[in-house]
């Protein structure tokens, strides 16, 4: 029944698109088969650069963000200015547009001339960490005041220290806690990251312009999307898995 | 005497913004004995708990552990907690932890014992209590009576040489209280140091070396199990064990 139903929906999208009057064009600038092949190689080349800039961007979030969550969880009064610190910064670079951040560290810190010359796609990747560091905090934060105090005093009453008790109990039920909302924020990321192309760095999305620029056909751009998606529909399938599991796991005694 | 005293509090007072819960308290607790401290709820049994642990501070007194003051503000607080075993009325296990890491986390992380060891320990301590199945289990897999068993294993792994106990089985259902305090009574046959609050009137009348009954913040009677829940002498005691009683 479902397949039926999905089959008369996606031809009657497919024959309504078809029979525009533009189709023709459309089909031509967008979706031609040799076009593809030709630019295939550079654009998955290109990803490649994605792939890395992703690659370390996680750790330099997972490290950051944890380090921010942790100072803005802290309740002692003497932490007061740094708690205050990590507040603005999260406030800030939740608000800030990634594509500002982007220009700002990838055109304005080099052009201080203090720090020695970095290809592009490594200032891309401070701004990927910047924007999303300030994300992955609050999540984590979220996730670190749904941890029920009765297991801080548990694990301090063992003699465990304030950084023992983070890093051994508070946080890994976190964590847990917020794996779907984490997971969200990477897939985001995974794209987002395809966006260091205004910098200049040759990733896919760039590969894909220069590609548009020789052959006068957008096809590229559409080669360089359908690979996005392609590496990050594992993740997309990894997450909704482990929500669904944990939504099982708390519903326990039935669904209304 | 005075080397066989592991806990004496002298004067303990601590105030919750107008409400003074502790009125200058004076106990002493020896060595292989066992003290229930009874009362009402809100007679300050389980804040007199926490300051013993430094879980809350205190405004004015002392708290010598072995004849050191641990209200000093100098103690190394996480040292002292090391020293002194706690069980809560909600277990409190670790849920991301298997029921034998949860019971070796202390010795690992705090008393820096080798993995192997700490487990050979932890292994035959929950044989003892019957759960070295669950050895390898996450305590959800657990009953709440088997839970605040290996809440209790997880407080005596380490040897403390004073285990507080705050109403550890005031959150299980009437057929699991019996296997915990089974294993309490054990705890005591072993030697034991105990110094635990609660409402089972007859195994403190059992088990019990002393009973406190802790009437708004101060002690108001003390002694045997039989001269206190037998001939009270306390109006607020007579009182008390009226109500437990009917």
């Amino acid at each position: 029944m479902s397949v039926v139903s999905t089959l008369v929906v996606i031809a009657v999208v497919w024959l309504g698109v078809v029979n525009t009057p533009g189709w023709a064009a459309v089909q031509q600038s967008f979706f031609d088969p040799q076009t593809a092949i030709d630019t295939f190689p550079a654009v998955l080349l290109g990803l490649w650069l994605n792939i890395r800039i992703l690659f370390f961007s996680a750790i330099g979030v997972a490290v950051l963000g944890t380090l921010l969550a942790v100072v803005r969880g802290l309740r002692n009064p003497v932490f007061f200015p740094l708690r205050m610190l990590a507040t603005a910064y999260t406030d800030l670079f939740r608000g800030l547009p990634l594509i500002i951040v982007l220009y700002l560290v990838g055109f304005g810190i080099p052009g201080l001339g203090i720090f020695p010359r970095q290809p592009p796609e490594v200032w891309g990747t401070i701004a990927i960490v910047l924007t999303y560091s300030s994300y992955v905090a609050e999540v984590l934060r979220a996730g670190m005041e749904a941890v029920h105090p009765s297991q801080r005093l548990a694990a301090r009453s063992l003699g465990l220290s304030h950084a023992g008790t983070l890093r051994l109990v508070v946080l890994p039920q976190a964590i847990r806690k917020v794996t779907p909302a984490l997971m969200n924020d990477f897939v985001s990321m995974q794209k987002d990251v395809g966006l260091v192309s205004i910098l200049g760095a040759v990733d896919a999305v760039r590969s894909a312009q220069i590609a548009q620029a020789e052959t006068y056909n957008f096809t590229p751009y559409l080669v360089a999307g359908l690979l996005f998606v392609v590496i990050s529909l594992p993740l997309i399938r990894v997450t909704d898995a482990i929500a669904r599991r944990q939504q099982r796991r708390e519903q326990i005694g039935g669904t209304v | 005497m005075s080397e066989s005293v592991v806990l004496e509090l002298r004067g303990l007072r601590k105030t919750f913004g107008e409400h003074e819960v502790l009125r200058g308290i004076d106990l002493t607790v020896h060595r292989h004995e066992v003290i229930c401290v009874i009362g009402a709820s809100g007679s300050g049994k389980s804040t007199l708990l926490k300051t013993v642990n430094l879980l809350e501070g205190i405004d004015d007194g002392e708290i010598l552990l072995q004849g050191t003051d641990i209200a000093d503000p100098r103690t190394d607080v996480d040292a002292t907690r090391a020293r002194i075993g706690v069980v809560f009325q909600q277990f409190n296990l670790f849920p991301h932890m298997r029921v034998l890491d949860n019971v070796t986390l202390a010795s690992r992380r705090v008393h820096g014992i080798a993995r192997a060891e700490a487990e050979a320990t932890a292994r035959r301590l929950l044989d003892r209590i019957g759960l070295g199945d669950f050895a390898g289990a996450y305590p959800d897999r657990l009953s709440g009576g088997q839970q605040q068993r290996v809440a209790v294993v997880r407080a005596i792994a380490t040897s403390p040489e004073l285990l507080l106990l705050d109403e550890v089985t005031s959150a299980l259902d009437p057929q699991l209280v019996g296997e915990v305090l089974d294993l309490v009574r054990e705890l005591k046959e072993q030697g034991a140091t105990i110094l635990m609050t609660t409402h089972e009137m007859s195994f403190a009348r059992n088990v019990a070396d002393r009973i406190v009954f802790l009437h708004q913040g101060e002690v108001v009677e003390q002694g045997a199990p039989a001269d206190v829940l037998d001939r009270p002498q306390h109006p607020a005691l007579v009182e008390f064990l009226s109500r437990v009683h009917a």
